[in-house]
């Protein structure tokens, strides 16, 4: 007898921390993770007021790098990342040749020829076939670093402060080129110490508040993790899982891959339209894009809804007894406390303040055409 | 994980209380655990008749839909309209303020006990 055997997921280099604090977990993209410590909501309103700390050491970082680095970066991502300065980020895109989303990406300028790119934990064997793949005539090396990185993400109003009294995180003259947490600027980096190794900080997140994202060896991250979370209990930091990390990007109005975005998407039609550099002589998926996509291709909507329930990924999308749509995220909003949902619909019901339903259950539910993000921190 | 011991329980994860001809519906404190944070609860109507196994109602959380299956057969008496009010009384006392409906039946129900409940979710 012989049946076909999955791989049991991977652990997180933080584990064992996890346990120790008593998380659910869960399979996301072949990694076991914390869906949750104690409360969904309870993490959710942490971040919004506090701060929350994540693990997401599940994320891929591939290193890329050699004198022709940037070129080949540009012709195998969506945008231009040559031009990118020293220690700043750049959300991207892998394209396919139809011009669908093989993953979104957030990508570093680590060194003057060397630059990480970060993919989602379910795309790291197709985003490392791809980038292998185009290189083409570019001498560029590729180093997939995702097993001995840890990835830990230090979220909310609080996180500053919280990470300047980190015992033993240090700027010094070699690793922070003068930068300091206070003047590091959203979607830029900086080197610090920490236990006679270097951590990437970088002043970026998946939540819609200040925060930041600290790459690590996986053998300096509990120590990391924990020395972060004891010095943050006292301003109401929490060990947070997916489940408030997901609440918390939908009401950012942040793309999931899978949800928002995937094979048959073109960036345009998930409002991505701005990272694809088009000017560029030659990019895998130019020729799609220049082209668009079909004049009644579905486009991403945000909606609010009445009501306490929510509409859930795959739910019907409807304009009178017209089925316009599907939606591709949904939850009733912890900081709103209404039901939002992104969707992707007819461009002819996409306008704000277009009046739509969606079929929860059986129950048509009231929703209404709303501009994107749902949520944004107070500057 | 607390199962106990004075309720009989399903294998969908409800507990049933009896007290003479009336008995008490909620979920179990691994299914509240199991669904997270519940905002949202649909019950069925004082009145409503329940037959065995049918869905009449739903336990929603920030990230999972759970439905409500009648454990017992009978007349719907009272609904806790409290947990309708505040779904997260579920989370906070399955087995108790958290309660859903209240049954009368016709004759006393013999669902699992709760060592065979504990037995089923690996205790």
């Amino acid at each position: 007898m012989t049946e076909s055997v999955t791989p049991p997921p991977q652990h997180s280099p933080l584990h064992a921390e996890h346990d120790a604090l008593g998380a659910s977990f869960t399979d996301f993209g072949g990694w076991l993770m914390p869906v949750r410590y104690s409360s969904d909501l309870a993490e959710h309103h942490a971040v919004r007021t506090a701060a929350g700390l994540f693990d997401i050491s599940h994320m891929a970082e591939i290193a890329v790098s050699g004198a022709d680095a940037g070129a080949y970066l540009d012709e195998a991502l969506a945008g231009r990342l040559s031009t990118l300065p020293l220690m700043k980020a750049k959300y991207s895109l892998l394209l396919a040749d139809n011009g669908g989303i093989i993953d979104d990406l957030i990508v570093y300028r680590t060194g003057e020829v060397e630059w990480l790119v970060v993919a989602n934990a379910g795309n790291r064997a197709p985003v490392v076939e791809a980038l292998h793949a185009r290189r083409g005539v570019h001498e560029v090396e590729l180093v997939d670093l995702t097993e001995q990185t840890a990835l830990i993400a230090l979220q909310g109003p609080a996180a500053q402060r919280i990470l300047e009294r980190v015992e033993g995180l240090e700027t010094t003259d070699e690793l922070s080129n003068e930068t300091t947490l206070d003047t590091l600027r959203y979607y830029a980096a900086m080197g610090m110490a920490w236990r006679g190794g270097s951590v990437l900080v970088a002043r970026t997140g998946y939540t819609g508040e200040d925060g930041f994202e600290l790459y690590v060896d996986v053998e300096h991250a509990a120590e990391l993790w924990r020395a972060i979370l004891a010095e943050g209990e006292s301003d109401g930091l929490v060990p947070c899982g997916l489940a408030a990390r997901d609440t918390l990007r939908l009401e950012a109005g942040m793309p999931l891959y899978g949800h928002e975005i995937g094979p048959e998407t073109l960036p345009v039609q998930a409002g991505l339209g701005r990272v694809v550099v088009t000017d560029k002589p030659h990019f895998v998926g130019k020729a799609a894009i220049e082209q668009g996509p079909a004049a009644d291709a579905p486009v991403l909507v945000g909606m609010l809804g009445e009501g306490r329930r929510a509409a859930r990924a795959d739910y019907l999308v409807f304009d009178g007894d017209r089925a316009v749509g599907v939606v591709t995220s949904g939850a009733l909003s912890p900081t709103l406390g209404v039901p939002i949902a992104m969707a992707h619909v007819h461009p002819d019901v996409s306008a704000h303040g277009t009046a739509l339903a969606v079929d929860v259950r059986g129950t048509r539910i009231p929703f209404t055409v709303v501009p994107l993000p749902f949520y944004q921190r107070e500057a | 994980m607390s199962v106990p011991s004075d309720l009989q329980y399903t294998a969908e994860h409800e507990w049933v209380r009896v007290e003479g001809d009336v008995v008490t519906v909620g979920i179990t404190q691994y299914a509240a655990d199991a669904l997270g944070d519940v905002v949202y609860v649909d019950l069925p109507a004082v009145g409503a008749a329940l037959t065995p196994g049918a869905v009449v109602g739903e336990v929603e959380s920030t990230k999972s839909v759970g439905e409500l299956f009648a454990p017992v057969s009978g007349e719907v008496v009272e609904a806790n309209q409290a947990v309708v009010d505040a779904p997260e009384t579920i989370n906070a006392d399955p087995y108790g303020d958290g309660w859903l409906v209240k049954v009368r039946v016709a004759e006393t129900p013999a669902l699992m006990t709760a060592d065979e409940y504990r037995a089923l979710i690996g205790e």
